[in-house]
C-alpha cells in the first residue's frame, strides 16, 4: 500500500513538474543576447543548424555611419514562410542586436536603428521553413557608438 | 519612462506598424564621460505586437538597439479602425503599452 501511494505521489510530482515547465518552452527567449562572440551568437541563435548564404535577403544600411551610435538598417526578404529574422554586428561586443519573430501572416521585413562599436559586417539571419539563411553587408563606421 | 508612439497604416492587403520608444538603451559598458562610472545596464528586453488578441510579432533584444528605439514592421492583413498593441519590456522590469488605431 505504502508502495503504491509513493509510486503515485512520484508521478504526480514528474506530472506538475512538467506542466510547471511547459509555458517555459512555449515563451523562449532567444537565446545569445549574451554572446560575447559573432560564433556563439550565430551558433546560439541557429541552434548550430547549417546556414546559408541568401540573395533573397537584402540589407540596406548606409556604407559609411558617421555615428555608430544609431546606424539605420532594413532587412528584406522574400524568402518563404519566414520564422524569424536576427541582427547580427560581426564586430560588437555583444554581436546579436535582436531576434525578431514573425507570426504566420509576418512580412519578411524589418525596419530599426542599431549601435555599431565600428566597422564590420553586418548580418541577418533568416529562418525560413525551418532552415536558416544569412547575407551580411559592411558598414563603416566613424565615431563608435559603443564606448559612449 | 513614457511616450511611446505608434503609427499603423494598412495599404493593400498589408499593415504596417511603425513605433518609436522613449528608452536610454543603456547596454551596461559604456562609461559617464564625468564621473568615470558604468552606468548600469537598462535596456528593452522585449517588444510584442498584438493585432486582435493574436501576436504578430514578437522580439528579444540585446543592448545594441539605438537609444530611444525605432522598430517598422508589417504583417498581412489588418483592418482600417481596428487596433494594435505594441508592448515593450525592459531588463529593470519596466514596461509600457500603447494601442493605437489603424489608418486607411
Amino acid at each position: 500500500m505504502s508502495m503504491k501511494r509513493r509510486t503515485f505521489l512520484k508521478g504526480a510530482l514528474i506530472g506538475s513538474a512538467v506542466v510547471a515547465t511547459m509555458p517555459r518552452v512555449f515563451a523562449t527567449t532567444t537565446p545569445g543576447l549574451d554572446a560575447k562572440t559573432y560564433e556563439d551568437a550565430l551558433k546560439a541563435v541557429s541552434g548550430g543548424a547549417e546556414v546559408a548564404e541568401s540573395t533573397a535577403i537584402a540589407i540596406k544600411v548606409p556604407d559609411i555611419a558617421e555615428n555608430g551610435a544609431v546606424v539605420p538598417i532594413q532587412i528584406e526578404s522574400t524568402l518563404p514562410k519566414i520564422e524569424s529574422i536576427a541582427i547580427l554586428v560581426e564586430k560588437n561586443p555583444v554581436p546579436l542586436i535582436a531576434n525578431f519573430k514573425l507570426a504566420e501572416n509576418g512580412v519578411g521585413y524589418i525596419s530599426t536603428r542599431i549601435k555599431m562599436g565600428g566597422t564590420s559586417n553586418v548580418v541577418a539571419l533568416v529562418k525560413s521553413d525551418g532552415k536558416y539563411f544569412s547575407a551580411k553587408k559592411e558598414v563603416k563606421v566613424t565615431v563608435g557608438g559603443c564606448g559612449g | 519612462m513614457s511616450g511611446m508612439r505608434v503609427q499603423a497604416k494598412v495599404t493593400n492587403g498589408e499593415t504596417e506598424v511603425k513605433i518609436l520608444m522613449n528608452h536610454p538603451m543603456e547596454t551596461g559598458t559604456r562609461k559617464d564621460q564625468k564621473t568615470n562610472e558604468v552606468v548600469p545596464a537598462h535596456f528593452i528586453q522585449e517588444v510584442t505586437c498584438e493585432y486582435n488578441g493574436k501576436v504578430v510579432l514578437s522580439s528579444d533584444w540585446s543592448g545594441g538597439i539605438s537609444k530611444n528605439p525605432y522598430l517598422s514592421f508589417k504583417f498581412k492583413g489588418g483592418a482600417a479602425e481596428e487596433s494594435v498593441k505594441v508592448t515593450w519590456k525592459d531588463n529593470k522590469g519596466e514596461t509600457e503599452t500603447l494601442e493605437a488605431k489603424i489608418k486607411p
